[in-house]
């Protein structure tokens, strides 16, 4: 196996989720994108640790796997609120902090 | 001794003087003396309202510390006397011709055991520089000054406990404790000034704090104008002082080699002394000092202030006449005695100015003590008088005798001044003739205590007054009788006068205590006793009235041993090229027993009127009378004129208000009016004038173009660029992210096109 190819994917999965999180509304969305730039960089750091035998580049992708398990529940708790208090999660419509 | 230091100083340009800068801890740190009084006036004065005793507590605490620290450097001072054998430090001079003076040491070296010389501790510190003349601040410490300590802070103490009780409820009491902590702590400096220029500091600073606890009661006309009396008095003394004190600043520096003055006491007492200085700038300084201790030391001529001072509360009066302000000017002669002993060459001599003066003020203030009704008049007259007492016997060349007479009178003055307050606290007067008599009975411990300080003061033995007051006499050098009695002259005026003070004291004192205490009770209410924080000070004071006198027991006297006479002398007389060898006159029974003889016609004679002849005319009238209503004054045209003239205390107060001062104050105001209108005032309005003009071009030109324009264009430029900058903060959170991530895209690329 070639490394390109695994990157190829990753890339490609990277770039689905730049565009999720640009251009989707609705705010689960947004963060399962996030996921998914999160898990092309999984993709990424296994790949490379696979391919030059090192191990650090595997646990750097659990503590990421930890750490997006954490932002996901940070991320949804806020998704619920926002539902909970206008009934709405178009993220385009949430702009409080505008100048 | 002499001798020996005019040799060294011819030969080799240096004089020894006396001092040294070594010696036991507390002698060289005698500065936190007035410091902790000083500390205690700041404290009062900032927390006093918020503490629980008013700021009393922080008064009486720091006095007791400052009496503390003066035990230990008494203590230090008489060890330091008799061990210490430290080096000696020198004052280089300018070599003069020393051909006459050794004339003017007039004495043959002493032949009573003082050989030895006494070393006194200075410590100083540079306190600034000017024209290449360091003007030094510092301590000098020896017996004077360790005595005056004591002296100070015994009373000062005793007048703060008192006052806790005597003014309480008033109204200024903090204020009030304030300044009597700082009045002490100018005091303790002055006595311990190292220099002419520091006693002069600490001289106008006690004469600030007599101003205002004598005008403590301000609100009554008759308070504020006596404090300011005593104010405008001092201050023609005191300029005086400040010519004296120049004078003998440029005396001394013509020669110092390496600066053109020096205010140091020592070195200008050494230099007198050596007979460096010309005899005729010693005079002239001499008579400018002199004028000062006329007005601080209530000298005639300039004593009327003195009596006007008794408007302070009773403490203040206590404190003025005891321990501070008054002596303060017997104090700068005794410190300065060097100067006033060649100035006025009171050697060799049977009058001088300083002599004439004391003993004139010593006889006329005695005699204006008789015709006072007000009772702290008759004590002020009688400090007047004592202070001619001092005053004179330092004119006579008797300066342990009168530096003695200080510490005792302050003693029992303090104790009587004291005493009479607290029959004033009883009777709500001071005002013998219609609101006291009778008071032995209602308030037997003032009644004790008064008694023993006016027997004191009138000079019976064993008490205090007899002891120093006899010494003067014996110094005056006048007693011919059996044989002399030595001397540095033969004042024999000064004698006659200071015996007729002697009775006359007596006398006035007498009639004094019958007005006071017996006959039958002329005021209103019912007079009791006071209270322990009024009764305990007299009693101590009373005390030490009582055994004052034996500090002193003469040299030669039979009934004690040798070891016990003529300790103060010993302690307190420095052997010093600082200080005149003064011969020493030898006391005499013949003298003792005749001025014990005068004090008892005196009390005799005044006894008879009072307590035989007004007594049994009382016990006839049916009331308690003051005075014969026959009495010589109403029978004699004689005494009827000296009495009117005593009444109006010899016109002095007319002559200065309505003659000279009415005479002077007119073209003077006429003369400062017209120089303000036409010259202060076209200067001042002109300069205001220039000023606006300037200012108008200023507001015109530069404020409004160009610091107006610079702050408008940053404010502008700061609002533009907030504006284009608000757009981007949007507040959608993937407008954010677009930016984010077109920033890590472009930085990406760089990466890739660098590396």
């Amino acid at each position: 196996m070639l490394l390109n190819q695994f990157l190829l994917l990753s890339a490609v999965l990277f770039a689905i989720g730049v565009y999720g999180v640009l251009a989707r509304r609705n705010g689960v969305l947004v963060l399962m994108s996030i996921e998914l730039i999160l898990n092309a960089v999984n993709i990424n750091l296994v790949a490379f640790a696979a391919f030059r035998e090192a191990i650090p580049g595997e646990v750097f992708a659990l503590f990421v796997v930890a750490v997006a398990a954490a932002e996901v529940g940070v991320g949804l708790a806020m998704v619920l609120l926002l539902y909970r208090n206008r009934q709405n999660i178009d993220l385009t419509e949430i702009d409080l902090m505008r100048g | 001794m002499g001798d020996l230091f005019v040799f060294a100083a011819s030969d080799m340009g240096s004089l020894p003087l006396g001092v040294t800068d070594g010696g036991n801890w507390f002698l060289r740190n005698a500065w936190l003396i007035p410091l902790f009084p000083a500390l205690s006036f700041a404290g009062i004065l900032f927390f006093g309202k918020r503490l629980p005793r008013g700021g009393s507590e922080l008064g009486i605490a720091a006095l007791g510390i400052a009496f503390l620290l003066s035990v230990c450097t008494g203590v230090a001072w008489m060890n330091h006397r008799d061990d210490y054998h430290g080096s000696e430090a020198h004052l280089a001079v300018v070599a003069v011709d020393h051909g006459e003076h050794a004339a003017g040491q007039g004495h043959e070296s002493h032949s009573d055991g003082h050989s030895e010389s006494t070393l006194a501790v200075a410590a100083t510190v540079t306190w600034f520089q000017a024209g290449g003349v360091e003007f030094t601040a510092g301590t000098l410490v020896d017996g004077l000054a360790a005595m005056m300590l004591l002296v100070v802070t015994v009373v000062s103490l005793l007048v703060h406990v008192y006052s806790t009780d005597y003014v309480a409820g008033d109204r200024r009491y903090t204020h009030f404790f304030a300044f009597l902590s700082l009045f002490s702590a100018s005091m303790l400096l002055l006595v311990i000034s190292e220099n002419t220029l520091q006693l002069l500091v600490a001289w106008e600073l006690v004469g600030v704090c007599s101003f205002v606890l004598i005008g403590h009661w301000w609100e009554e006309r008759d308070n504020s104008d006596a404090a300011l009396k005593a104010f405008l008095t001092n201050r023609v003394g005191d300029m005086g002082l400040l010519v004296g004190v120049s004078v003998l600043f440029f005396a001394v520096g013509a020669n110092l080699p390496d600066a053109f003055g020096s205010f140091s006491i020592v070195e200008t007492n050494s230099l007198a002394l050596s007979g460096m200085l010309s005899h005729s700038t010693l005079l002239v300084a001499s008579c400018c000092l002199m004028a000062a201790v006329m007005s601080k030391s209530g000298q005639f001529f300039l004593h009327t202030w003195l009596p006007d001072a008794m408007a302070g509360p009773t403490p203040v009066s206590a404190l003025i006449h005891a321990a501070t302000m008054v002596v303060a000017g017997v104090y700068m002669i005794a410190r300065l005695y060097g100067v006033f002993f060649e100035g006025l060459s009171i050697a060799g001599s049977s009058i001088n100015l300083m002599a004439l003066v004391g003993g004139f003020t010593t006889l006329i203030g005695a005699c204006l003590a008789f015709v006072q009704r007000d009772i702290k008049k008759v004590l002020a007259y009688s400090t007047i008088s004592q202070l001619g007492y001092m005053v004179m016997a330092l004119g006579v060349g008797a300066w342990t005798a009168a530096v003695f007479h200080l510490f005792t009178h302050a003693f029992f003055k303090a104790c009587l001044f004291l005493g009479s307050g607290s029959v004033s606290h009883a009777v709500h007067s001071f005002d013998m003739k219609s609101d006291m008599g009778g008071l032995r009975r209602a308030m037997p411990h003032t009644y004790r205590t008064f008694m023993i300080g006016s027997v004191a003061l009138a000079g019976l033995p064993p008490l205090a007054g007899f002891w120093s007051k006899d010494e003067i006499l014996a110094g005056t050098g006048g007693w011919g009788l059996l044989g002399g009695t030595g001397g540095n002259g033969s004042y024999t005026l000064m004698l006659v006068m200071g015996m007729t003070t002697a009775a006359l004291t007596a006398a006035y004192m007498t009639r004094c205590v019958y007005l006071t205490f017996f006959g039958e009770y002329r005021g209103h209410g019912h007079p009791h006793e006071s209270g322990p924080r009024i009764t305990v000070p007299l009693w101590i004071l009373a005390g030490l009235a009582i055994v004052a006198g034996s500090a002193n027991l003469p040299k030669g006297f039979q009934l004690v041993p040798e070891s016990l006479q003529d300790r103060f002398g010993h302690y307190v007389e420095p052997v010093a090229s600082y200080f005149p060898q003064l011969a020493h006159a030898t006391p005499s029974w013949s003298l003792a027993i005749v001025s014990t003889l005068i004090v008892l016609a005196g009390i005799g004679s005044a006894g008879y009127y009072y307590f035989v002849r007004v007594e049994t005319t009382s016990k006839a009238a049916g009331r308690s009378l003051t005075e014969l209503p026959d009495g010589p004054t109403t029978r004699i045209a004689v005494a009827r004129l000296g009495h009117t003239l005593l009444k109006n205390k010899y016109y002095l107060d007319h002559l200065y208000t309505d003659i000279v001062v009415g005479s002077t104050k007119g073209p003077v105001a006429r003369f400062a009016y017209r120089t303000n209108q036409e010259v202060l005032d076209r200067t001042v309005d002109g300069i205001g004038r220039a000023a606006v003009a300037v200012g108008n071009v200023v507001y015109d030109q530069i404020d409004q173009t160009v610091v107006d324009g610079f702050v408008n264009a940053s404010g502008r430029a700061s609002i533009g660029s907030g504006e284009e900058l608000r757009k981007i903060q949007s507040g959608k959170i993937q407008s954010y992210a677009a930016i984010l991530f077109a920033a890590a895209t472009v930085l990406a690329g760089l990466l890739i096109v660098i590396v």
